[in-house]
């Protein structure tokens, strides 16, 4: 589903972000990504998405090779990757119904089609009493599930998130993590950027550790 | 697991409804948009309104004052006057032959009695005139010619002064000529101005897409992450300052109607003095629709490079 080969990455007057990584998410496999922060973890979730490109290597996500896309080609490649971010990214002006549905809006969805998915992906999230109202009532956690329907409702065929428990307690995250490995058992490729070594311990999955942009790969 | 949620929209004509389906979603998310702020909508609007009408009016000012110029409609006339003792035979003979030479051309005869009737009831001097004991008006040909470049005007009438029978040509090149000028120049003005205003809306209609643009900002930026095209972040502001542009056009044309009914009144009173029935000239159907279609498209383009350069600015 993912692979970097020889990748690096070097900011305009900076350091290597990331240098001479190479590492293969297979179809259907679930990893978490760690490493101190500055270690190139969010580096590299962006080369996924396209929103950079490699300085070096090559990076393939479903066989395409991405650094070599036209601009024009980006959106759709990122039509079949679900992100998850931190800072949720909700917009707040907007119903949780509205936020959900908005990749289904942009992919061109009938509207009868969007409300059945949408209702289908906040009922996975446990959200589906939840549809009407606006994000800022509803908590931490809540506003996180609200991110991850958004991000799964297209049924891409990778999940990115990036931190995706960097503000919740304990439970919470465990709570977010089991979701993911939900979304994974069903088939879905994913790729979770975390420093949370308590919580990936106990997942007890793959892990691909960034260290000053170089890889250290455990298991 | 994707194949099924791309089926959906990979058919042309399933993506051609999409497309459809979003461009109706998003007119009426702008038109909710202009509800919902009609105070700033309703001060671009005028501000675009009064940018446009500025030289509408010039245009009608200019419209008008070459109409005012009675029947002359752009195109001086030669008027040939017959010896007195000229028949009206010979010389509608002569207004044949003179139009025979150039068929494209109005060529008409007036006899000396029409002559007087007409200028008895232009002048208002019918009572002065009643009073003379015989026409003293001769007969006349008046002829319109199609080639009014002043240099051929001059050549025409020195070969009407050498046929027999005419006493005088007379055709006031000079006067032609000037008025030609300032019709010239009026138009020039015209041009310029709309040009120099028209550069005003892109600027008005950027400035405030801009501002639209900073204010959805974080939506764009998500609307990006999760796929969507640049026509798609586009779309909205386009219809936007396609809004803009032609709410400004109304605007013009209501200030327009305004103006030329505040005005009728007066000119009317004015063109009575004159014993003349003219009645201010308003802005034709194709007019009116080249100015909205001018507007709408401007408010387009301004838009565009707005939303074009953030973009840009977002992509590097």
């Amino acid at each position: 589903m993912i692979r970097f080969d020889q990748v690096s990455k070097r900011y305009p007057g900076g350091k290597d972000a990331l240098s001479r990584v190479s590492f293969e998410l297979a179809d259907g496999e679930i990893a978490f990504l760690t490493g101190h922060s500055g270690a190139g973890k969010s580096t590299l979730m962006k080369l996924v998405i396209v929103m950079e490109r490699a300085s070096q290597g090559q990076v393939f996500v479903n066989g395409m090779n991405v650094n070599r896309v036209r601009s024009g080609q980006i959106p759709a490649i990122r039509r079949n990757i679900g992100v998850v971010f931190q800072n949720h990214q909700l917009l707040f002006d907007r119903t949780v119904f509205d936020n959900v549905s908005l990749p289904l809006l942009i992919a061109g969805f009938q509207h009868r089609e969007i409300g059945r998915r949408v209702r289908a992906a906040l009922s996975k999230v446990g959200l589906a009493d939840k549809e009407r109202v606006l994000p800022i009532t509803l908590s931490g956690g809540e506003q996180q599930r609200v991110g991850i329907a958004r991000a799964v409702v297209n049924r891409p065929a990778l999940l990115l998130a990036d931190e995706p428990t960097g503000n919740l307690d304990p439970a919470l995250s465990q709570e977010i993590m089991n979701l993911f490995d939900q979304f994974n058992q069903v088939g879905v490729s994913v790729l979770i950027a975390t420093h949370d070594l308590d919580l990936v311990a106990r997942m007890g999955k793959r892990q691909i550790v960034l260290h000053d942009g170089r890889l250290q790969e455990g298991v | 697991m994707t194949s099924g949620a791309r089926a959906a929209v990979t058919r042309p004509r399933d993506r051609f409804r999409a497309w459809m389906a979003n461009h109706r979603r998003v007119l009426g998310e702008t038109l909710v948009g202009f509800r919902r702020d009609w105070g700033t909508s309703l001060m671009t609007w005028l501000v675009l309104g009064i940018a446009l009408v500025l030289p509408l009016f010039l245009y009608l000012l200019l419209m008008n004052a070459a109409s005012i110029s009675g029947g002359f409609e752009g195109k001086p006339r030669i008027s040939l006057y017959l010896d007195s003792g000229y028949s009206a035979q010979s010389g509608k003979a002569l207004a044949q032959r003179l139009a025979d030479g150039n068929p494209a051309e109005l060529v008409v005869y007036i006899s000396p009695e029409e002559a007087l009737a007409e200028f008895q009831s232009r002048s208002g001097f019918g009572d002065v005139l009643n009073s003379l004991p015989s026409n003293p008006l001769p007969g006349l040909i008046e002829v319109t010619p199609s080639d009014i470049e002043p240099g051929a005007l001059r050549r025409r009438a020195s070969e009407y002064e050498s046929l027999p029978g005419v006493s005088m040509v007379v055709m006031d090149v000079a006067w032609i000529e000037r008025l030609f000028a300032l019709l010239s120049l009026g138009e020039r003005l015209v041009v310029a101005l709309s040009l120099v205003l028209a550069v005003g809306m892109l600027l008005v209609i950027g400035n405030t897409i801009r501002l639209a643009i900073e204010n959805r900002r974080a939506e764009i930026e998500v609307v990006k992450l999760v796929g969507g095209t640049d026509g798609f972040v586009r779309r909205p502001f386009l219809y936007m300052g396609l809004g803009y542009g032609l709410g400004g056009a109304l605007t013009a044309w209501l200030l327009v109607q305004i103006s030329l009914w505040f005005l009728r009144g007066p000119v009317e009173l004015l063109a009575q003095s004159y014993q003349n029935a003219y009645s201010l000239q308003g802005l034709g159907v194709i007019e009116t629709l080249g100015v909205f279609v001018a507007s709408g498209l401007l408010g387009i383009i301004g838009a565009a490079l707005a939303v074009n350069k953030h973009l840009r600015e977002m992509d590097s």
